[in-house]
């Protein structure tokens, strides 16, 4: 079932238990996402976590198999596919003008928000060079702007930074400010932490499942079990628990068992001294990560 | 003294008038992870060209394992492009062959532990959480003495992530150097030592610690961060959006209130992320004179 609404709508945009098999594949299992106007939701997950499904139904280019999805009419939605959305062959004013001319934007508003966003990026001194010759971030960039050009009230971005080089990184994060400081709803992907952590809330995915949701600091707070620093390397059966970060592990005690692993009096993991680690975002996704790897590899 | 297993002294590199690399000096010793941390055009990628041996300095000198970049020296190397360099169409066990047969190794390495169910697919059909762990492996196999990996964990999520740092780290334990390039903060916080580049120099150097330095940031609290958002882009400062607070450089928090005033919100000073020392370290010009 799809819910269309004009912009008048309180409630937030998003999907509901939804669920998208391919064939014999389950690419969504049961996925809620709630993505508020006015502020920037992320997706997280590596490749084929079912990131650009997810986004996919959102921006309306597909329909689940079950489930509920609330989205905006098609006019009101802006949404950058991974493959950038920008015609090669014209030049970067020419698929502005044509995005803008698509959306029905007047043409004085098209070009007002048109000098505004190429200027703030860096991108005004390309406006006539052909899009097919501009660097990969130039064109994000303007793959972003033109997604945003008729302000629309959902803002679908398909992994707007990947591949992309700081500088340019910054400047997305600019429009991606400008688009929810506007009051879009804008919801994106990434396969990074660090920039994740910078979304108000976040969906994390893995192998179509959501493993864990919140705000960044919700996520952190609810990482269940203990976290331990081992300053050594952890042997056997603690070693499917452990990562590295940096020179020193981590180790992650689910609840109820003792904090040091096998050992009882849990003064440390495998017998090497110990602390306990205050987790961060990567420390609580692992976990999440952790957590279903072991559950699913009981049952099998 | 440890033999450096990569040097560059002054080394500059010019294209017709452009000055790519100027005057750099690079250093990865045994059992240390370096990063190399640069915008596009920075030079990260000619600074690397010139140590692989692939492109002559224009002036000062490269040096790999002590001597000049030759045939020799490159079997002593693993690298793993961001692309990845396996050929798509042959299966893991062949790609794994192939390497075997360009750069020898005591015994052809059997392939990562859980790819051997995937050993006759063709590489083109795996994941690339898969596929990079196969690169991992094939660049390894010949227990290169230096490895150079550009943008080694893109695409992957958190846990196979920390399982190729883990990959990495076992790599420099056993006395390799590495060199990672790379775009993300993640990946570079993972690093020992980093260097910054822009506009062809090294413009930082050392620990992500020692880099971020004292910079700080204003962050600003409101329930209007929309409107503070439009107020202080208007004035010609840049604001980050995170979460629902703002960040603002090269600002204090007294400067901002004012800004803002009379609307209600909370503004104090906290230490800059590595992300953003990177921006003022790299672009200080840029981001003063792009306010309208």
């Amino acid at each position: 079932m799809t819910l269309q609404a004009g912009h008048t709508q309180e409630s937030a945009w998003g999907v509901r238990a939804v669920t998208v098999i391919y064939g014999e594949r389950v690419a969504l299992r049961d996925v809620t996402l709630d993505v508020p106007q006015g502020q920037v939701t992320g997706v997280v997950g590596g490749d084929g976590a079912g990131k650009t499904t997810l986004l996919r139904i959102l921006a309306g280019a597909a329909a689940p198999d079950s489930g509920e999805v609330r989205r905006p009419a098609a006019e009101r939605t802006g949404y950058l596919t991974a493959t950038s959305g920008t015609y090669p062959d014209l030049s970067v004013q020419e698929n502005l003008e044509f995005a803008a001319a698509g959306y029905g934007v007047p043409a004085k508003q098209a070009r007002a928000r048109t000098q505004e966003y190429l200027e703030r990026t860096g991108l005004a001194a390309a406006q006539r060079r052909l899009v097919g010759n501009l660097s990969g971030g130039m064109r994000q960039k303007l793959g972003v702007i033109r997604a945003m050009l008729h302000k629309p009230d959902l803002l679908v971005l398909d992994e707007p930074t990947t591949g992309v080089d700081p500088v340019s990184r910054a400047d997305l994060w600019w429009l991606i400010a400008r688009a929810a400081a506007g009051g879009a709803a804008v919801v994106l992907t990434t396969t990074y932490l660090d920039e994740a952590e910078r979304a108000a809330s976040v969906l994390v995915l893995d192998d179509g499942e959501q493993l864990t949701q919140g705000t960044p600091d919700e996520i952190v707070a609810g990482v269940k079990g203990t976290i331990r620093i081992s300053p050594e390397r952890p042997r056997g059966e603690v070693a499917r628990r452990a990562w590295r970060r940096g020179g020193t592990w981590r180790v992650w005690s689910p609840p109820g068992a003792l904090p040091g692993g096998a050992l009882p009096g849990g003064s440390g993991v495998d017998g090497t001294r110990s602390a306990q680690a205050r987790p961060d975002l990567q420390d609580a996704v692992i976990v999440a990560a952790l957590a279903r790897e072991l559950t699913s590899g009981a049952a099998s | 003294m440890t033999e450096l297993l990569a040097q560059s002294m002054s080394a500059t590199r010019v294209f017709g008038h452009l000055a790519v690399v100027r005057d750099v000096d690079l250093q990865v010793a045994p059992r240390e992870v370096v990063g190399l941390l640069g915008a596009n055009g920075a030079g990260k990628t000619t600074l690397i060209r010139m140590l692989l041996g692939l492109l002559p300095p224009t002036q000062g000198e490269v040096s790999l394992f002590g001597q000049p970049p030759s045939i020799d020296t490159r079997r002593r190397l693993g690298y793993v492009p961001q692309g990845l360099g396996l050929y798509e169409d042959l299966t893991p066990a062949e790609n794994m062959a192939f390497a075997h047969a360009a750069f020898g190794g005591d015994a052809l390495a059997g392939l990562p532990a859980g790819l051997e169910p995937l050993r006759k697919v063709p590489v083109g059909r795996l994941p690339l959480g898969v596929q990079r762990r196969l690169a991992f492996a094939q660049a390894l196999a010949h227990r290169p003495d230096l490895l150079v990996l550009d943008e080694p964990t893109s695409g992957v999520d958190p846990l196979a992530s920390a399982r190729l740092w883990e990959t990495i780290r076992d790599a420099a334990d056993a006395d390799a150097g590495v060199l990672v390039t790379t775009h993300h903060m993640d990946e570079a916080a993972e690093c020992d030592r980093l260097i910054v580049m822009a506009d062809g120099r090294v413009v930082a150097e050392g620990k992500v610690a020692t880099i971020v330095g004292f910079a700080r940031v204003t962050v600003v609290e409101t329930p209007d961060w929309a409107g503070a958002f439009e107020t202080i882009e208007r004035a010609g400062k840049v604001a980050g959006l995170v979460g629902r607070t703002l960040r603002v450089p090269g600002t204090t928090p007294e400067q901002v209130l004012e800004l803002l005033a009379p609307m209600p919100a909370k503004a104090y000073s906290m230490p800059a992320t590595l992300e953003e020392r990177f921006l003022e370290l790299t672009q200080p010009a840029a981001r003063a004179v792009r306010a309208p």
